[in-house]
């Protein structure tokens, strides 16, 4: 063990996502919480950003890591699912970041009624800059990119393909 | 003891179970989650409901994975891949809910101990145990109807979704307040197909016009509650499939029409057969392939 142990909330706050390792899991608002009991056993929580997302355990297992070398022997990852993540939630330094990385950063979320979602059959309205050239000239190649939380866009102006952190 | 890599913590963190790709204690989708059941809810009704809309999502995932590699765009692949994950995350969260109030079948009897509950739900249950809908279970003739059956499918589950995030099962109404989100994007997703294909050329019109009449009498008995939903919805947990129909029948119809596609006839409500663990012989067959491998080798690493 460690001879002092640092804050645990900044330990587990520089872990990164294993799908987007420029970002770290509070930037991506992943990360909900992280406590100590009176008993000194630490409390994380995580959230997935989708439902069939694969990368948790990878996260769970990388924040215990972490935690533990930082000396932290008793760790308790655990996921909240409510309320559901949203794209909101991704910091203004996790959209730097993004962007910095070639990936455009989502816009607003959709606000989602208690009542029916209204059904969208025109193209999908969202838009997104080049994050390569800055230009606003950019069309959506596919909504499902390769994760599920990224959708695929061309830039008209220097052609070049993208990908663009989906609102949800 | 501290783990070195990520996979020696994936593997090591809950011993013998640790090769199970998904659902080790480790990687419990409700790890952590508060799974008690108010009062007033009868857990077995819960675990019940849970598996049907579960199944949905398990067995539809599976229909889903079957067009990768198939379908007619590489992106349309990826797109496919990543709603059937979407569907399997539900499924995942939907079965543990399922195990964590002791709803298993017979499922128990067949897995081994150390396979978590919502692995031993999937590949331990036999297809009789199943309570998933005809309309999930359908083998696609082409790929209007894979869209097809996926526009009527995601709507239908929309809608019940949209409504069970008041659920008085908080974890059911987490889980459908998540599932909203990328439901939306399933439907107006699968509808903007329905739209190209039917408003497209003479082939494909004929096509998406041959879909809509094989999928439409699969709506027959999604619209008639079983003996557990009518308790569960009366109890404020569940949803009435009856009070979804005419939701669900003004999207569909929205969509055929903008696709230029004859609307059918609304089919009479028949009684629940899916719900109730009657299905025809394309489950089974589904299974044997979901199945087979855990099966065969119970012990197999991957």
């Amino acid at each position: 063990m460690s001879a002092v142990p640092t804050d645990p909330r900044t330990v587990a706050e520089q872990v990164t996502d294993p799908e987007l390792p420029t970002l770290t899991l509070a930037d991506l608002g992943v990360l909900r919480d992280v406590r100590t009991g009176d008993d000194g056993a630490v409390v994380v929580e995580i959230t997935p950003t989708y439902s069939g997302c694969p990368a948790m355990g990878v996260m769970r297992a990388d924040l215990l890591r972490a935690l533990h070398e930082a000396g932290f022997d008793d760790v308790d990852v655990r996921t909240v699912l409510s309320p559901a993540w949203t794209s909101d939630w991704i910091s203004a330094e996790g959209r730097r970041k993004l962007a910095a990385a070639g990936i455009a950063p989502p816009g607003s979320a959709p606000v989602r009624p208690d009542g029916p979602v209204p059904l969208q059959l025109g193209p999908p309205r969202r838009t997104a800059a080049c994050p390569l050239c800055g230009s606003a000239d950019t069309e959506e190649l596919s909504e499902f990119g390769s994760t599920a939380c990224k959708a695929l866009r061309r830039c008209r102006s220097c052609r070049e393909p993208f990908e663009h952190v989906k609102e949800i | 003891m501290h783990e070195e890599t990520v996979y020696d913590a994936l593997t090591n963190a809950h011993g013998e179970a640790g090769h199970w790709a998904f659902g080790t204690g480790f990687d419990d989708p409700l790890a952590g989650v508060d799974t008690t059941v108010p009062d007033g809810i009868d857990p077995a009704d819960l675990g019940a409901y849970c598996l049907m809309l579960g199944d949905d999502a398990l067995v539809l995932a599976q229909r889903l994975t079957q067009w990768i590699t198939r379908a007619p765009e590489l992106e349309e692949e990826v797109a496919i891949g990543n709603i059937a994950l979407d569907l399997l995350g539900q499924a995942r969260l939907l079965l543990a809910r399922a195990g964590s109030v002791g709803v298993l079948g017979r499922s128990r009897e067949q897995a081994t101990a150390t396979i978590p509950d919502e692995d031993a739900l999937a590949y331990f249950r036999d297809v009789d145990e199943f309570r998933s809908t005809a309309l999930v279970a359908a083998p696609d003739a082409d790929f209007a109807q894979a869209v097809v059956r996926l526009v009527a499918a995601s709507t239908v589950r929309l809608a019940v979704f949209t409504r069970l995030r008041s659920s008085r099962d908080p974890v059911l109404a987490a889980i459908a307040a998540k599932g909203v989100h990328e439901l939306a994007y399933h439907r107006d997703h699968a509808a903007r197909w329905v739209l190209r294909l039917g408003d497209g050329t003479e082939e494909s019109h004929r096509r998406a016009r041959s879909a809509v009449e094989a999928v439409w009498p699969l709506l027959a008995d999604l619209f008639t509650a079983t003996d557990v939903e009518e308790r569960l919805a009366a109890a404020g947990v569940a949803v009435d499939p009856a009070a979804v129909r005419d939701e669900v029948r003004d999207v569909l119809t929205q969509v055929l029409e903008r696709a230029t596609l004859p609307v059918p006839a609304w089919p009479a409500g028949a009684p629940p057969r899916g719900r109730l663990g009657e299905h025809g012989p394309e489950l089974a067959e589904l299974l044997g392939i979901l199945q087979g491998l855990a099966r065969q080798h119970p012990a197999a690493t991957w």
